[in-house]
């Protein structure tokens, strides 16, 4: 009894979202009516498979017995408009051509359900929520707490979504290859977003949050899988490399490593070489999408032996090339900072100077973080510490802070270098607008570090104004 | 578009004539009109059993509608294609809405 509980929880996890988007095609793309439909066919799994043993192929039962019970349903409510009569009143054996249909099938389904949760005409974060619900199946209480929302907020939240796509008439279907490119591009910032909230996440204790990280690498798996263009590639490339990383970015206190701290030794590296072939085979495209060169960039830091030894070079060219991709300041700034690390800190400074000329970033925190730092390595104390404030400035005035600031700990220290990098438990998330999110794992913990630098510099003055 | 000049303003009605000529010819076309600035515009509001006339229009109208067209679509997403070839697509934004049938009760709300 035990073991036939344990194999219907397996079937659970392998095929709840392989049945769920396939009954969802098969009835409309009715969410409500999906879902129930799904939790019906495992309730008769639950009543049936002890005695008779689990079935040989169980996801064709699931959605046989699913999309009976919706039918039922249908019936109940005494629904009868023209498309639920043509399911009733449809010889079973239509709808279960399924059946008979490859894995090439299911495989649409799959993505038909992708494309559906990461629809623009859906809110950003209606998408993300939808999509970690529907297309990962994580509970909503569980998204509630990674985002550190309210249950009732984020249920609202799936809820509106789901009446959107039905009455906004949102249909259940792949892009024709006219609307693909942007669609897909559309689905690729939902799981980079995802990846990101997870890999944002400092503290220990944030494992929910971790577990977004993984959920994102899964569905970049899913979606390599199912649809391999270039940028699906790269995006998968770029979070297996940052992953690979997970283990040193944190130490047993729960702070943040910068990259050049971090032990190399327990960088994953099997996941590290995963990553690197995908990158060449991500590079491939005709230009390489923005991706596969942020992607490139993640994966010459993790073949470095140390930080020192980084093949700083390669990597402003990379940026270079970035740049003419998606021309952006922030990206300029990236790139700086990259010069400074080959060059020495005074290239670097000039450049972000000429940039702060420019005013393009003039309230961008991030660009006196990476001066402060420079500054700091070139040994310029008091322009490091004035730069520093003016980090902290920008950040808190702008910061919008979504959970309530909790245990922050800060230990300050008299040398420059370690009050740059005191040490401090994070458990507070500051939501950025999504662009400049973007970019925070674009650089493969370059900036990162000076970002984490202004996030103390910002506490602290918040704590100590 | 109040920074058009005439002629780049006719340019923009002609390409819009020819849009309607297309989107009638695909069949999608079920009507749709231009309409005059925001400065010609009277605001009704009934409240307390009354009316309230102001002239000019919403005051909390940041966009303003500058006409309408309806068009039969399969579904949003070839709405949203359909939306794109509208030319002021380019100057501001076409809002795409689900149309509502009125009925004696049981109205969607």
């Amino acid at each position: 009894m035990d073991s036939i509980q344990a194999d219907i929880e397996a079937v659970y996890r392998r095929e709840s979202r392989r049945v769920l988007a396939t009954l969802l095609r098969l009835l409309n793309g009715n969410f409500d009516l999906a879902e129930e439909a799904l939790q019906e066919a495992f309730v008769e799994a639950v009543k049936h498979w002890p005695a008779q043993g689990v079935p040989d192929n169980p996801r064709t039962w699931l959605v046989s017995v699913g999309r009976f019970k919706a039918i039922d349903q249908l019936r109940k409510r005494g629904r009868r408009d023209a498309s639920v009569q043509r399911m009733i009143d449809t010889p079973g054996d239509q709808y279960t051509d399924w059946e008979a249909e490859t894995d090439s099938a299911v495989g649409d389904d799959r993505l038909r359900l992708i494309f559906i949760c990461c629809h623009p005409a859906l809110s950003p974060e209606a998408q993300v929520a939808l999509t970690l619900r529907e297309a990962c199946g994580l509970t909503t209480e569980a998204i509630a707490a990674a985002f550190l929302v309210p249950v009732s907020t984020l249920a609202q939240r799936i809820v509106r979504a789901k009446n959107k796509i039905r009455d906004a008439g949102i249909p259940y279907e792949v892009p024709g290859p006219a609307d693909l490119p942007s669609r897909l591009a559309g689905v690729l910032q939902v799981i980079y977003l995802v990846f990101n909230e997870g890999y944002s996440a400092s503290s220990g204790e944030a494992l929910l949050q971790r577990e977004l990280s993984a959920e994102a690498l899964r569905l970049g798996r899913l979606l390599h899988e199912l649809l391999a263009a270039p940028e699906v590639t790269g995006l998968l490339a770029l979070m297996l490399l940052h992953d690979a990383r997970q283990a040193s970015r944190v130490n047993s206190e729960g702070d943040f490593v910068p990259l050049d701290e971090q032990d190399r030794s327990v960088w994953d590296q099997a996941q590290i070489q995963e990553g690197a072939r995908l990158v060449t085979l991500a590079l491939s495209g005709h230009p390489p999408g923005p991706f596969a060169v942020q992607a490139a960039i993640a994966a010459l830091h993790t073949q470095a032996p140390c930080a020192a030894e980084t093949d700083w070079a390669e990597i402003v060219g990379l940026y270079s090339l970035l740049l003419q991709l998606q021309p952006s300041p922030v990206i300029e700034l990236n790139r700086a900072v990259a010069i400074a690390m080959g060059d020495g800190p005074s290239a670097g400074i000039d450049l972000i100077e000429h940039l702060e000329r420019d005013g393009a970033l003039g309230s961008y925190y991030l660009l006196p973080a990476g001066k402060a730092d420079l500054y700091r390595r070139a040994g310029e104390r008091d322009l490091a510490l004035r730069a520093y404030r003016q980090a902290l400035n920008l950040s808190s005035c702008r910061a919008r802070m979504t959970r309530p600031p909790c245990s922050v700990r800060v230990r300050r220290c008299s040398a420059c270098a370690n009050w740059i990098w005191p040490p401090l438990r994070l458990r507070f998330m500051v939501q950025r607008p999504q662009r400049e999110k973007t970019y925070e794992i674009s650089v493969s913990g370059l900036l990162r570090r000076t970002e984490n630098a202004a996030a103390v510099a910002g506490r602290m003055g918040c704590a100590e104004p | 578009m109040q920074q058009l000049s005439q002629d780049e303003w006719d340019a923009l009605n002609r390409e819009c004539i020819a849009c309607v000529a297309g989107l009638q010819a695909s069949g999608h076309f079920l009507e749709g009109a231009p309409l005059l600035s925001t400065d010609t515009a009277t605001t009704v509001r009934v409240r307390d059993g009354g009316p309230m006339i102001t002239d000019g229009p919403f005051a909390e109208t940041k966009e303003q509608l500058a006409g309408f067209y309806m068009l039969e679509a399969r579904d949003c997403n070839e709405a949203i294609r359909l939306a794109q070839k509208i030319p002021p697509a380019r100057y501001g934004s076409v809002e795409i809405r689900p149309v509502r049938e009125l009925m004696e009760e049981g109205n969607r709300k």
